[in-house]
């Protein structure tokens, strides 16, 4: 049976794991060849690896990082935070990442999801999206582009589906209002999304626990679920989290 | 000095230009194999071993034709070499695909590739359990229901040479061997300590 996916998540600026609140005070929480190996033995059954501060001075860091961390991880890793154009794309592939997402960029000129997808596959291509809800959520989901910090105007669910016919491999779904609060996935988006596409939906954004995995999977439909800080601190263990997903009957890849 | 920087390599991982295939020469490079990624037929008539790889669409085969590649790969595997095909590598083992009608595979295992049904999400993507039956060179002391990763809209049926199967939607051909000839749908190199051990055994072959 297929399983659903719990995804380790490792926000870095400047070389550095870290994890923010909401999108702001960063905290130190190691390095991330270290910490991507270390979820992978807990049994994590992807890595994400986001460079959020990416700006081209630390073009060079990120993929050395890449390329370190890609060594010796056997699972799928995604890489993302300042890909603009295929090259960057091919350069992080380059250096050992096996899926790329692209944000900002995709919203920008949605053909470079076709173009990137064309030379690696659609599986090699998430678009990430951030969604804030609008007036609590009664005037739907908008997308924020530049890590969260500029709105678009542009609907959440229209533009997942547009991103999905233009090439893209999955979804990788943030909830700003919930990202850095453990108050649970945004369910409602996550569903709205997911029953909008075909591919798969990873939800982001809240996770604080096991329940919150559980619910996420059953009542969002998600495909995968991704989290970050619970994991780093220690507050979770994926495999602790497993055996309660298992336990309320979600699917799960275990043992790993 | 010459001599021994002549070596043929021992595994040779065909390069038709699609995809990535930097995951699956880590893979092999971390088992300690001697592997090369080739474009050339003629080191891959040189090697032991020839692997196949292959993410995307089945028209991006139509590569292996032009470049003189399929024959350099259907020589060595008629040869006895051992052969692995991993994804598109694999489907590329039977008649067809319904992605691409117009080329053909090597015909080895009767059938053709076919999207999955409607009541299912695609593609498939994810970590799925297999169905291994008993006998399997390539699973040799891979637990019977072990997950693997897999992520593909097309899918093989289930043959006579078919030694492990997933379910999705319908019952699809996870792994095919047949004497030398070797094939996996999902991906070996990021299936973890599992897909790990079926490089592992390939080598060992």
């Amino acid at each position: 049976m297929l399983t659903k996916r719990i995804i380790a998540c490792l926000d870095m600026d400047d070389g550095r794991v870290v994890k923010g609140v909401q999108f702001v005070n960063l905290r130190d929480a190691g390095d991330p060849a270290e910490c991507a190996a270390a979820h992978a033995r807990d049994g994590a059954d992807e890595i994400v690896l986001l460079d959020i501060t990416a700006t081209s001075d630390n073009r060079r860091t990120m993929l050395d990082v890449v390329s370190r961390t890609a060594r010796c991880l056997f699972i799928p890793f995604t890489v993302g935070g300042g890909i603009r154009e295929l090259y960057d794309a091919e350069a992080v592939f380059e250096a050992g990442a096996d899926k790329i997402a692209i944000n900002s960029a995709a919203v920008k000129d949605s053909t470079l999801i076709g173009k990137i997808a064309a030379r690696f596959g659609s599986q090699a291509v998430v678009v990430a999206i951030d969604a804030k809800r609008v007036n609590g959520g009664l005037g739907g989901f908008e997308v924020f582009v530049a890590g969260g910090r500029i709105p678009t105007g542009r609907d959440a669910i229209l533009w997942a589906r547009e991103a999905a016919a233009c090439g893209a491999g999955e979804i990788m779904l943030t909830s700003m209002d919930r990202d850095g609060t453990k108050a649970g996935f945004d369910c409602e988006l996550t569903q709205l999304v997911a029953d909008a596409v075909s591919i798969p939906v990873i939800a982001s954004g809240g996770a604080g626990s096991a329940h919150d995995f559980i619910e996420v999977f059953q009542s969002g439909r998600a495909d995968a679920a991704l989290a970050a800080s619970i994991f780093h601190f220690g507050l979770e263990n994926i495999g602790q989290l497993k055996l309660e997903l298992r336990a309320a009957n979600v699917p799960v890849r275990w043992p790993c | 000095m010459i001599g021994s920087s002549m070596r043929a390599p021992t595994i040779a991982i065909v390069d038709y230009g699609a995809g990535n295939l930097n995951s699956v020469k880590k893979a092999f490079d971390y088992l300690g194999a001697n592997v090369v990624l080739t474009t050339q037929p003629e080191t891959v008539a040189a090697a032991e071993k020839i692997v196949l790889p292959g993410v995307g669409h089945f028209s991006a085969l139509g590569a292996l034709d032009n470049t003189g590649l399929r024959d350099a790969v259907l020589q060595g595997a008629s040869a006895g070499k051992p052969f692995l095909g991993i994804c598109l590598g694999m489907q590329w083992l039977f008649e067809g695909s319904d992605e691409a009608p117009e080329f053909a595979g090597a015909g080895i295992f009767a059938g053709r590739c076919r999207p999955f049904p409607a009541s299912v999400k695609s593609p498939h993507v994810g970590w799925n359990s297999l169905a291994v039956r008993e006998g399997s060179r390539l699973l040799r002391n891979v637990a019977p229901e072990s997950f693997v990763y897999y992520t593909h809209s097309f899918q093989a049926p289930v043959v006579a040479a078919t030694t492990a199967a997933t379910e999705y939607g319908t019952q699809f051909s996870a792994v095919v061997e047949q004497e030398n000839i070797f094939g996996v749908q999902f991906h070996p190199e990021k299936s973890w300590t599992v897909g790990l051990l079926m490089l592992k055994n390939f080598c060992e072959v």
